[in-house]
């Protein structure tokens, strides 16, 4: 498996770490009903076909991914740096 | 027998070589296999489950029969395929699967008892009576099961790793991938030509052919030639392609030594992993065996095998030979066995309107019923048209048609399909993204159609990565249509065999089925089809086709062949080389490492670090004096520790305070400059990721400390944060955890060491930091402390550590003090109730370890919301404290906690000790521990119970600080 890293081009998956789903990224609010933590730390969907998931670059750029795949085919169609200029999350 | 005049072996090296304690005479150029032939040894191994005799049956790495120990100085090499050894001076091999010899081979008895081992065999009999299986049947099983043998000791051979990369990468090199090679390469791609035989250039290196109008080999040589000078172009012979993964990765295993003299530092076997960009896969076609009565016998082989033997190898099976064929591919084999001067006895063709054959005589429409011979073919019987006829021979060629050597195609779940006109299953186009089949594994099987077709597909890829292709002439070859008429077992009394290597014959597969096991995957799981180390590369096929017919269904319909990775037998040193003992993970080494080791330190692993145990002095005889000796001396004296192992991180921006208390669980943003603050961070779902300190080195510049464990964790941790949560703040960091050697100076003496050591008082307050120049070094001094005494931490960068290092030490040591290990350090902060890793183990909260007020309610932190949530907090959970047993007695880590009137069960369980050591200081043991609604009872009474160890003592339950509980010393 290769992901192409916007920083460094296409990598052998050894370099990278994989941490889990995207949904890591849609932080709560603090003070948000304890179903929406709940949700956010534990419950996961396992989807037969597209998914979303966290890639970290240890041995390359340090950054972290987001890797649209395919889980039935392995076809890798985005990998997106996390990072960007507005970052979402609950910290806006 | 060697024939004079043919083969390609280099007959100016003659060789020797040893098989079974005979000594052999063979050329360079040579297999084990050609030059066993050579010396007419015609029985080679023995069959798995019959232990019946095993000959020759190809002459390339689909060999099932021909499997040898190969005997080195180092190790021993079982299940080597003989056709694909090749022979170099002292070679020696032994033959396997037999005993007491080859040729009397008592187990040979299981042949006389096949009608009791039949498919399914092992499931129906040794399932009953129940208490015979540990002691009968499984012994009994495990002595015959099995191929070869190993030696019993460790591998010493040398092995390697690669990578590479191409835009393409040719998979053969026969003349579809060599024409494809030649294309590319003039077209400047970069070209990888894989070959899994030591020499390129495929079926034209056994046929007598023509290409051009002159022998194919000359062509083979000027292609060769020109490949070779390319400098796009890497020619890799000896290299077997074993895999198909995702996005062109491909597994590759070179036979870098094994043709070679073993020598100190030649590598065995090259594991390569390469990305291509495309893929043409030219492996060819494999011929397949037809099923008849005994054509299992040593003598009885692959036609194209023979062909490869004589013209290749220069030898011949036999003096008399026959060849039994559905098809026409054996004619010419045939006729080059007549030019050589050998007898050819009769071709046997199933085809009632087969071709004549000149001088050799053709049955036609007649087939093999039976064969003769014990320990090799001597006779056959065919039934003809008019009866049966026996024939003398001494070698038969069988001619089934051909597979296509699709394998590859089948690694990323792709089918192949089935071709009624080949009667074989071709690729699926696409099966492996980027992957063309080309040629003779995509069902051409002429020469001409090969070359057309490798041609053809390197020009279609060439387009495809955007060069222009070069041109290259289609040369003139053969291009005879292949015409066949299926012929997969001839029905009859006695045992045909399809899986040569697991003794499966057509019978286990009709019983297989009769007996409900009707899918290929049942059928093969039962009848241990393709379970063999050449995983029925040759058999498979055929073994579907009698499934098929004893189910009445077509081919199609009945299923499909899959092959998974790898596509020969790769052996587990060269997967894994290089990560053995000390290769299997980095090592790091501390500044103080060799100063370290020059006293005696036994060094321990701490992660990927080694640190100092403990510093033995002469006259102590164990550890532990060593150990109560350096605890002693810090809380006494003043001790020396490198702590460099510590994660060390550089923040800066505007915002890194702030970043700081987002990932903190206390607030660092009020720190003022020059001073130490000790944080707890917190994993998003409520548990303790780590603790440690930071310094405010000036407005918008920390320096985070880490522990050892998780350094590489919370950097992880750090950046996720950042990037996910909060990218736009102005902040950045980079672990500096190699740039600086960090050294703790502890002890009621630190102050003066330190002063002798800067030339003036240190002057810092209790958690206070500053740059400081320690003897003309810029550096760093921390007044920080893991011992619970005065202590320092004087940082330099790494280039002066040993330096430094060994000036503390010298200084410590005329003050009375000295250096301290792991040991002394462990004990010091027990006694101190500081926690380590041992006790934030991923499943405690900041409430269980007594900081939950260390969560700020101001603010929101990574860890926050899940923390304080119900579950996480309350007298329910476990928390930690100490334990002092109530007698002089040793206490154990992973031990258990239970109260003195419950019975000891697991649904009594009140905690578990997590930390252990002895106190000089306190003179007892002490522990750390998690103990239910622990901190409400300080002073109980508690049993602690090491079922492992034998450990059963009781304790008193007390705060988990033993020494200093005020921290006066450490203010001081
Ligand atoms: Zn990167």
């Amino acid at each position: 498996m290769r992901l192409n890293c916007p920083h460094c081009g296409p990598r052998d998956r050894r370099e990278f770490y994989y941490y889990g789903a995207a949904a890591y990224l849609d932080r709560p609010s603090p003070d948000a009903p304890a179903q929406a933590w709940d949700d956010y730390l534990h419950n996961r969907d396992n989807p037969a076909g597209m998914t979303q998931d966290l890639w970290y670059h240890e041995q390359g750029c340090t950054a972290w991914l987001k890797v649209t795949r395919n889980t039935v085919t392995h076809e890798i169609i985005a990998v997106d740096a996390v990072a960007t200029p507005k970052a979402s999350g609950g910290m806006a | 027998m060697r024939i004079d005049g043919k083969g390609r072996i280099d007959r100016t090296r003659p060789l020797t070589f040893a098989f079974d304690g005979v000594s052999y005479p063979a050329y360079k150029g040579d297999t084990l296999a050609s030059a066993l032939m050579a010396n007419d040894v015609r029985v080679v191994g023995r069959s798995f489950k019959y232990h019946r005799p095993r000959g020759i049956l190809t002459a390339g790495s689909e060999e099932p029969g021909a499997l040898v120990e190969i005997m080195g100085p180092a190790n021993q090499t079982p299940n080597t395929r003989a056709t694909v050894q090749e022979v170099f001076e002292g070679l020696t091999a032994r033959s396997q699967n037999r005993w007491p010899s080859l040729r009397w081979d008592l187990l040979g008895i299981n042949d006389l008892a096949s009608p009791f081992l039949s498919a399914g065999f092992y499931y129906k009999t040794f399932m009953w009576p129940r208490a015979f299986w540990e002691k009968i049947y499984e012994p009994l099983i495990r002595r015959a099961a099995g191929l070869g043998s190993l030696s019993g000791r460790h591998d010493e051979g040398t092995y390697e790793k690669a990578y590479a990369f191409c835009d393409l990468l040719i998979v053969g090199a026969g003349p579809t991938g060599l024409i494809a090679a030649l294309a590319a390469g003039r077209s400047g791609a970069d070209v990888i030509l894989a070959e899994d035989a030591a020499e390129m250039g495929g079926r034209l290196l056994s046929d007598e052919g023509q290409i051009d109008g002159a022998p194919a080999q000359e062509w083979l040589a000027s292609v060769l030639a020109e490949l070779a000078l390319m400098p796009n172009v890497r020619l890799m012979p000896r290299t077997a392609v074993t895999g198909a993964y995702d996005d062109g990765t491909y597994g590759a295993l070179e036979r870098v030594g094994l043709h070679r003299r073993p020598r100190p530092n030649l590598p065995r076997e090259c594991f390569w992993r390469i990305t291509a960009r495309r893929t043409i896969l030219a492996t060819g076609a494999l011929e397949r065996p037809i099923a008849f009565a005994d054509n299992d016998r040593p003598g009885i082989m692959m036609a194209s095998a023979m062909a490869s033997y004589l013209n290749r190898y220069g030898v011949s099976p036999g003096r008399k030979v026959t060849f039994f064929a559905n098809n026409d591919s054996a004619r010419a084999t045939a006729r080059s066995f007549v030019a050589a001067g050998l007898s050819v006895a009769a071709i046997i063709d199933s085809r009632p309107d087969a071709p004549d054959e000149g001088d050799i005589p053709v049955h036609k429409g007649a087939v093999v019923i039976g064969t003769k011979g014990r320990h090799g073919l001597q006779e056959i019987t065919l039934r003809t048209g008019s009866g049966e006829v026996r024939l003398e021979t001494d070698a038969l060629g069988m001619a089934g048609g051909w597979n296509p050597s699709l394998h590859l195609t089948c690694h990323m779940n792709g089918r192949p399909r089935w071709s009624a006109e080949l009667a074989a299953f071709v690729p699926s186009p696409g099966a492996v993204p980027g992957l063309v089949a080309a040629g003779a594994a995509n069902g051409t099987f002429s020469t001409h159609g090969c070359l057309a077709a490798g041609l053809a597909a390197a020009q279609e890829v060439l387009t495809d990565l955007g060069h222009k292709a070069a041109p290259v002439d289609l040369p003139q070859a053969e291009n005879a249509p292949y015409t066949i008429s299926p012929l997969w077992a001839v029905p009859g009394k006695g045992r045909a065999w399809l899986d040569f290597a697991n003794d499966v014959t057509t019978k286990d597969v009709a019983l297989s089925a009769q007996e409900g096991f009707s899918s290929v995957e049942h059928m093969k799981r039962y009848t241990t089809q393709g379970m063999a180390p050449d995983q029925g590369k040759s058999s498979n096929v055929a073994a579907l086709a009698v499934l098929a017919d004893a189910t009445g269904r077509g081919i199609p319909e009945t299923g499909t062949t899959t092959f998974r990775p790898p596509f020969v037998p790769v052996s587990i040193a060269a997967m894994g080389a290089g990560a053995r003992a000390e290769g299997f993970a980095p090592q790091r080494f501390m500044t103080s490492d060799q100063a370290s080791r020059d006293r005696g330190a036994p060094m321990i692993e701490a992660g990927l670090w080694y640190r100092p145990s403990y510093f033995p002095k002469p006259g102590e005889t164990t550890w532990r004096e060593a150990c109560d000796r350096e605890v002693a001396m810090v809380r006494n004296s003043v001790g020396i520790s490198d702590v460099s192992t510590l994660g060390k991180i550089d923040l800066q921006g505007r915002d890194a305070g702030r970043f700081l208390d987002f990932v903190y669980t206390n607030t660092f943003s009020t720190l003022p400059v020059g001073r130490v603050r000790y944080g707890v961070m917190l994993r998003e779902d409520g548990h303790v990721l780590d603790d440690g300190t930071t310094a405010r080195l000036g407005e918008n510049h920390w320096l985070m400390t880490t522990t050892t464990a998780a350094a590489g964790l919370v950097m992880r941790h750090l950046d996720f944060v950042h990037q996910a949560f909060c990218a736009d703040w102005d902040v950045r960091f980079i672990s500096v955890t190699e740039h600086w050697a960090q050294f703790a100076v502890a002890g009621p003496k630190a102050r003066d060491l330190l002063t002798s050591a800067l030339g003036a008082a240190p002057g810092l307050p209790f958690m206070g930091v500053r740059a400081a120049t320690i003897q003309g070094v810029a550096g760093r001094v921390f007044r920080i402390s893991f011992s619970g005494e005065e202590g320092y931490e004087v940082a330099v960068p790494a280039r002066y550590g040993e330096a430094l290092f060994r000036d503390l030490t010298a200084r410590a040591e005329t003050m009375g003090g000295g250096l301290y290990g792991m040991e002394a350090l462990n004990v010091l902060r027990i006694e101190k109730g500081f926690i380590t890793h041992a006790e934030i183990h991923g499943r405690t909260t900041a409430f269980d370890i007594g900081m939950e007020k260390m969560v700020s309610a101001k603010k929101d932190c990574i860890g926050k919301a899940a923390a304080s949530r119900p579950g996480m907090i309350g007298a329910a959970r476990a928390q930690l404290v100490g334990l002092k047993p109530l007698t002089d007695s040793p206490l154990t880590a992973g031990a258990h906690l239970f109260t003195q009137s419950a019975d000891v069960k697991r649904e009594t369980d009140q905690g578990y000790v997590t930390s252990v050591g002895y106190s000089p200081t306190l003179a007892s043991w002490l522990a750390l521990a998690f103990l239910h609604d622990g901190r409400a009872r300080h002073g109980e009474t508690i049993r602690l119970v090491d079922h492992l160890r034998k450990v059963d003592v009781l304790c008193t339950v007390t705060d988990p600080v033993f020494h200093d509980p005020m921290g006066e010393k450490l203010r001081a």
